[in-house]
């Protein structure tokens, strides 16, 4: 699979009124940098496949469940309307996670790894001891975390606590605590690494012939830990220690 | 491990397992396999370990092209397994579950819904070795004979069970496995026992699970799986799940082996139906034996009363 940059730019559009009562449904959002800006932290081909096939087909399910569910509690169909929100907790979860996600990126020439300033690096250095051991414990839980899902750095704003949590599958962090605003999110999906780290854009890893049953024993490489630990370099503390002053002046 | 890889192209089925949740309580498993030993015991410097065995699919890793790539059995099976494998083996060094098989280990650790830490290891040992079995080479078509007749019972005709299946397959969010299980005596909620059973309880029924969860929590026997975790055909599909569960019902199911466990199957859950009845039988006759006892004990009450 060769390597592909598309330098694509969306128009920027959050929101599409649809139908006589105005059912609002969402389109995909633009991302602030080019796919292939995050290298080789992320990889290009990643981003792109991340942005515009998985994130759209969260709005895409997103915005059929939404119109069902209009159309259910119109028609005053309680069972439909309860049998739709797992759809929506999904798909809507999926496009709010990721509409964070991407803010939560940046390039390095625009601050992307640039370490948090003021209020909320002293924030995080009496919550956790010191940044290192905030980007340990994210990454242990992250790693630890089964099946699929999300790490969050997170502000509760009702006790001015930064707190570290998961969740799992596209459960926005709202599930874990109404109070819990989100500063950092990492998906821990499969998708979000599984092309970089498999081998297929590190050089020196080829493919190699496994004679049948007699498989010699392969090096096995830590694939998320090792995603965890590269996406640092790309994290965009800056858009963090916004949401945090807003929500802790 | 070159022992059952030279059985493993032999005759490479393995059944699912019930276990006797009953009065009786103990766990049975069939072990098809020839030179089967799931726990292989060594002893080193005087400590006995049970070591869990990666197995092999019972096919090369390429077999399965170009609908299953070999790089994907490489990653699939040669990491992700061997580590579920790996793990497992160092969680249980030591401890009681070192000496018992994985299903055992499985249905322990799944600790009613409350997981202990090695499940999710044990279980994904296990549903990918069923998993690598539930395929096979020029897979795919339909079934035949009592397995298509059930089907079309329950499911109405093959393509409705085929609809059901991918749908379950594809609404399974996040990480995960579709099934399909055959329910002997079961409700259709897990971990309820069916407290007056009949036959027309017997049936096949899709499941989904997520993440390592697996049926045989519930007592099902499952007869067919699919993997549904991203890594399972990330790297031939990327995001199109949809055309992955396609392929995986036209070009890869091995309905011999569904087959197989479903005749399994149904000789397990026979066999468990004679220990009910009885162990029903034997209750029935000690308290058919109390009542006599206490008839005798009221009559000589009356006795008295008369005396006085």
């Amino acid at each position: 699979m060769a390597l592909r940059t598309l330098i694509t730019r969306k128009t920027l559009k959050t929101t599409t009124p649809l139908g006589f009562r105005g059912l609002q449904t969402f389109s995909l959002p633009d991302l602030p940098y080019d796919y292939g800006d995050l290298e080789p932290a992320i990889s290009g081909e990643i981003m792109q496949l991340h942005h515009q096939k998985h994130h759209q087909t969260y709005i895409t399910n997103y915005n059929k469940a939404l119109e069902q569910l209009d159309s259910a509690i119109t028609k005053g169909d309680a069972s439909t309307v309860v049998k739709l929100q797992g759809a929506i907790k999904f798909n809507g979860g999926g496009h709010v996670n990721h509409s964070i996600f991407w803010k939560n990126l940046a390039p390095v020439r625009e601050g992307g790894g640039e370490p948090p300033k003021a209020s909320l690096s002293s924030a995080i250095d009496s919550h956790f001891g010191s940044l290192e051991a905030l980007v340990q414990k994210m990454n242990a839980e992250g790693a630890a975390l089964q099946g699929s899902g999300w790490v969050w750095l997170a502000v509760d704003k009702e006790f001015k606590r930064l707190v570290v949590e998961t969740t799992a599958n596209q459960d926005p962090l709202v599930t874990k605590g109404p109070s819990l605003v989100p500063l950092l999110g990492i998906d821990v999906w499969e998708h979000a690494y599984y092309l970089q780290f498999f081998g297929f854009l590190a050089p020196g890893i080829a493919s190699f012939n496994i004679p049948d049953v007699f498989a010699p024993q392969l090096q096995y490489k830590n694939v998320r830990p090792d995603y965890l630990k590269n996406i640092w370099k790309v994290i965009n503390w800056k858009y963090a220690g916004e949401i945090y002053d807003k929500e802790c002046p | 491990m070159a022992a059952s890889a030279a059985a493993a192209i032999g005759s490479p089925l393995k059944c699912g397992l019930i276990s006797s949740q009953g009065f009786s309580g103990s766990t049975r498993s069939f072990q098809w396999r020839k030179n089967e030993k799931r726990n292989v015991r060594k002893g080193c410097r005087g400590v006995i370990t049970a070591k869990i065995d990666l197995r092999p699919p019972p096919y090369s890793l390429d077999a399965l092209e170009p609908h299953m790539s070999r790089e994907t059995f490489e990653y699939h099976w040669g990491k992700h397994h061997r580590a579920y494998v790996d793990n497992l083996n160092k969680q249980i060094v030591g401890t009681e579950l070192d000496t018992k098989t994985l299903e055992d280990i499985i249905l322990l650790t799944y600790n009613k819904g409350d997981l202990l830490p090695p499940f999710n290891n044990a279980a994904q040992v296990w549903n990918h070795d069923f998993f690598w079995e539930s395929m096979k080479p020029g897979g795919g078509g339909k079934p035949s004979g009592e397995l298509l007749e059930l089907i079309n019972r329950d499911f109405g005709s093959f393509e409705g069970f085929v609809n059901e299946f991918k749908a379950a397959a594809a609404t399974q969010f996040g990480s995960g496995w579709a099934w399909l299980v055959y329910k002997a005596n079961r409700l259709d909620v897990g971990n309820a026992v069916n407290p007056r059973p009949s036959d027309e309880d017997k049936k096949l029924v899709v499941v989904k699970s997520p993440n390592a969860v697996n049926p045989l929590v519930w007592d099902y026997s499952p007869l067919l799986t699919i993997d549904v975790w991203e890594h399972a055909y990330y790297l031939d599909f990327q995001n199109r799940r949809p055309d992955y569960i396609s392929t995986f019902m036209e070009k890869l199911v091995s309905w011999d082996a569904v087959n197989f466990r479903l005749e399994a199957a149904k000789a397990r859950a026979a066999e468990r139906e004679e220990e009910e009845e009885r162990k029903k039988t034997e209750y029935e006759d000690n308290q058919a034996d109390l009542d006599a006892r206490e008839m005798y004990l009221e009559s000589s009450d009356a006795d008295d009363s008369e005396a006085d």
